[in-house]
């Protein structure tokens, strides 16, 4: 490797040679930064030490930039959100008590860059990433979602990313065994050089299973297991997370990580064993920043002090270095905090998966971290100031110069149709839109289905998986943001992240509980990036407390963009809902004629920035939809009503594409027809018929009503006060017809609907 | 007529799941004098003409360019051989 680092830099010789040049910089340090490690030591780091101090301190892992913003989800609570918050923000993944003795872990992580370097195996490694955090709570992983954004659906390189991020997610969860329930996919000529992978994974485990991972309990023996550790991936952390693809050319590009599923499965089945037999005291996965990160957090969140011993580590390649040992990320590890008499137990657990496991030393009371290489002391640094203490920025902000423009450029102005064929084209033209097309493309190449008990997936608004068999007692998750909102407003684009995933999983008769979110913004030293930033995470706290729904935790991702051209502000969100039985789940899709279809809220000439705004015109400006999140509240509580007194036989969420999206997806989900009539809304709601069809306004869902419930469900509306309208029945005429304007058939919408990612990328599997 | 192989393999760096399951098996085996094993990839590609210098030149830069995916894997070997293939991929 080309690491710029000596070998075995020991402690005392960098007491004698202060005056040693190190090479921080390429290693992405600002020199503030390496005076404050000399300052922290009172003497120049080791080699090891530098090495340890530049991965944890990258923006990566040390969230420098946005620690200051990300405060409020731990300030912006009540009561409620922390009431069945088991496990907050700060460890490996939120845990939330679900009721029955259960609890659910969650959350959701990016593998951005990597995923554009090698897409196959960025992706991959992503989900095994965010596995492995799921799996060091005590919980058993099982399912997975991804939120994957790519550049424009006909520029060259996009087939590339695309077709490599999609086969390495498949491949790594398919060959894991869980299930992939849902996610999302847009494509924007703004991810071009910088698409996002964001990796979402949920594990379900008893209440008494839970572990936190920390390194108590002096004497304690500190155990490496899983892979053998090799040269991917050194300096990832710091270098793919710190700085642009074009900043430092292709010899700043590391070696990615290549990840093995089957290993990963071994380590899964492994870890819960030891769990059940309880011979760990706690566990910790090794991701970026492998060991430095582990030995250093594991250390300042038990007893404070750690010896390791470094030459114990169980090589694939015996010439790597120390440094190199630190920084490797090689996939598949785990580190293990185990008491001395049940280290043989454990050894034994770990002989019978066939894991190859090493003790690479223990927990101490001295308040250091101390690493030894062959009997040389080359890191002696107290854990908390390379975990916890790093340095925090107070970045500069800015709102953006081009803002006030782009806002005062509303789509007031744009074209809207009249005519029942000019509706009828823009409504075909959105369907198939690269956006709003079918995801089936994707969606295919996943199991959705293993492990049995997976109640909803894609492209149902949010995947829901039962949890106990016996009562049915199970948990929903869907993931949400639109970029384009977030450019015209980011504080308010976030909340609409946050409406749009909790009507999502409220639609699918789950109770929205706890989100995990990922932040994807562009440079934090551009004022304008973190303004937006500052924006949406604003927003989010503001809208989490509006909802008491906490923020369990998640990642921020940082310097996503292309040149010095940023992403639009993209922050995920990922809600959780409890349900108490999934037999109850209200599916997205019209499964009988002769039912009533009900729209619920009210909508607003809220076109500005719209999918309508963007396929037909081109256009993005003017101001995002309002969000009102008492409304979405008493939606999502008028819809679980509706769905446990089993009043309501579908909903479906509106969001992009409006009204008419959720039309066509109702009737296309199962195949039955409808006749819908507009009137009512334009002539209540003040709008015109391309408003009623393409408007995005929030707080809205779709509802179909069995004839012979008609009466208790107008009622349950009433009593809970919210606009409800009549717009329609279904039947089996195999058309969706909208009374007055237009009818297109079912074939021609499942044609528009499913040709654009096959014309684009190849085939539906399975079709 | 003449073929031209290119032999790719993993970066020494990287991890090769392959090889490791393949060094796993001979050590169940009992054929346990393996320390590794790595798998990598042999192409085979059939020249119509002579090969000279120029066109070995061309067809690494072929190999870096789109045989090989030099994120991971290196490019080890361009040379001129004997067919030893019967029947090949041809366009």
């Amino acid at each position: 490797m080309t690491t710029p680092i000596a070998v075995a830099d020991t402690v005392s010789n960098a007491a004698a040679t202060p005056e040693k040049e190190q090479p921080y910089a390429a290693l992405g340090l600002k020199e503030d930064e390496y005076l404050k490690i000399r300052e922290i030591l009172g003497r120049r780091p080791t080699s090891g030490e530098l090495a340890m101090y530049s991965v944890m301190w990258s923006e990566h892992c040390s969230y420098k930039s946005s620690k200051n913003y990300l405060r409020q989800f731990g300030t912006k609570v009540s009561p409620k959100m922390t009431k069945n918050l088991m496990v907050g923000m700060g460890e490996n993944a939120g845990v939330v008590d679900v009721g029955e003795g259960w609890a659910v872990t969650f959350k959701i992580e990016s593998h951005n860059h990597p995923s554009y370097i090698e897409p196959f195996q960025g992706a991959a490694t992503g989900v095994g990433g965010i596995v492995r955090d799921i799996i060091s709570m005590g919980a058993r992983p099982v399912a997975v979602m991804d939120a994957l954004r790519f550049g424009a659906i006909d520029h060259p390189d996009t087939a590339r990313v695309v077709h490599g991020v999609v086969s390495g997610i498949s491949f790594y969860g398919n060959c894991l065994g869980l299930p992939n329930i849902g996610g999302e996919t847009y494509f924007d000529s703004v991810y071009q050089g910088n698409p996002l992978v964001n990796a979402l994974a949920v594990g379900v485990l008893r209440h008494e299973d839970l572990h936190l991972a920390n390194a108590r309990g002096v004497g304690n023996v500190v155990v490496l297991f899983g892979a053998r550790t090799g040269g991917d991936g050194i300096g990832g952390a710091s270098i793919l997370a710190s700085d642009s693809f074009s900043a430092g050319g292709p010899t700043k590009r590391p070696a990615v990580q290549v990840g093995d599923p089957f290993a990963e499965k071994v380590l899964i089945e492994c870890c819960l064993e030891l769990f059940a037999k309880k011979l760990v005291e706690g566990i910790q996965d090794l991701g970026a920043a492998g060991i430095s990160c582990a030995t250093s957090e594991l250390a300042s969140n038990g007893d404070g002090g750690m010896f390791i011993e470094l030459e114990r580590v169980l090589l694939r390649d015996p010439n790597l270095t120390a440094e190199e040992i630190l920084m490797s990320e090689s996939q598949e590890r785990m580190m293990a905090v185990v008491t001395p008499e049940k280290l043989e137990g454990f050894l034994a657990v770990t002989a019978k998966w066939d894991v190859e496991t090493s003790v690479l030393g223990h927990v101490t009371d001295t308040g250091r971290l101390i690493i030894n290489w062959h009997g040389e002391e080359i890191v002696n640094v107290e854990p908390r100031t390379v975990a916890i203490d790093g340095p925090v920025y107070d970045r500069p902000v800015a709102y953006p110069g081009w803002l006030d423009a782009l806002r005062a450029d509303t789509a007031a102005g744009l074209a809207r149709p009249t005519t029942g064929d000019d509706l009828r084209a823009q409504f075909l033209a959105l369907l198939g839109s690269p956006n709003l097309a079918d995801k089936t493309w994707l969606t295919n190449q996943y199991d959705k289905y293993v492990m049995g008990n997976t109640a909803l997936s894609f492209p149902d608004d949010g995947g829901m998986v039962r949890v106990d068999e016996e009562s049915g007692l199970g948990f929903a998750v869907a993931t949400d943001a639109n970029g384009r909102y977030c450019q015209l407003d980011p504080y308010r684009g976030a909340q609409l992240a946050l409406a749009e995933a909790f009507r999502n999983v409220a639609a699918t008769g789950a109770t929205p509980v706890a989100i995990s979110d990922c932040l994807n913004f562009g440079s934090p030293e551009n004022p304008e990036v973190m303004w937006q930033f500052g924006q949406a995470v604003e927003g989010l706290a503001d809208g989490c407390l509006a909802l008491e729904i906490p923020v369990t935790g998640g990642n921020v991702s940082f310097y996503n963009q292309t040149g010095d051209v940023p992403i639009h502000p993209t922050p995920v969100v990922a809600m959780l809902g409890v349900i108490k039985d999934v037999a109850t789940r209200i599916p997205s899709g019209w499964q009988d004629e002769g039912n009533n279809i009900y729209l619920l809220g009210v909508t607003r000439h809220e076109l500005d920035g719209s999918a309508w705004a963007g396929t037909i015109h081109d256009h993005l400006g003017g101001v995002p939809p309002l969000v009102d999140f008492d409304a979405e509240q008493r939606l999502a509580g008028l819809i679980a009503a509706g769905g446990e007194q089993s009043l309501v036989a579908s909903a479906h969420d509106l969001a992009d594409g409006g009204l008419g999206q959720a039309l066509a997806e109702a009737v296309m989900r199962f195949g039955i027809g409808a006749r819908v009539w507009l009137t009512e809304i334009m002539e209540r709601d003040g709008v015109d018929a391309a408003t009623a069809l393409f408007s995005e306004s929030t707080a809205r869902m779709l509802v179909s009503v069995p004839r012979e419930d008609d009466v208790r469900f107008q009622g349950l509306c009433e009593g809970r006060n919210y606009p409800v309208l009549r717009i329609g029945v279904t039947d089996n005429s195999g058309t969706l017809e909208v009374q007055d304007l237009f009818t297109v058939s079912l074939d021609q919408l499942r044609g528009t609907h499913r040709a654009t990612l096959s014309d684009a990328f190849g085939p539906v599997i399975g079709q | 007529m003449p073929i031209i192989v290119v032999e790719v393999m993993p970066k020494a760096e990287i991890l090769d799941p392959q090889g490791k399951a393949v060094v796993g098996a001979l050590d169940r085996l009992g054929k346990s004098k393996f320390g590794a094993v790595r798998i990598g990839k042999r192409f085979e590609l059939t020249v119509d003409g002579p090969v000279d210098d120029a066109l070995l030149a061309e067809v690494r830069e072929l190999a870096e360019d789109m045989l090989a995916n030099t994120v991971i894997e290196d490019v080890v070997s361009v040379h001129e051989a004997l067919p030893v293939s019967v029947a090949g991929e041809t366009h």
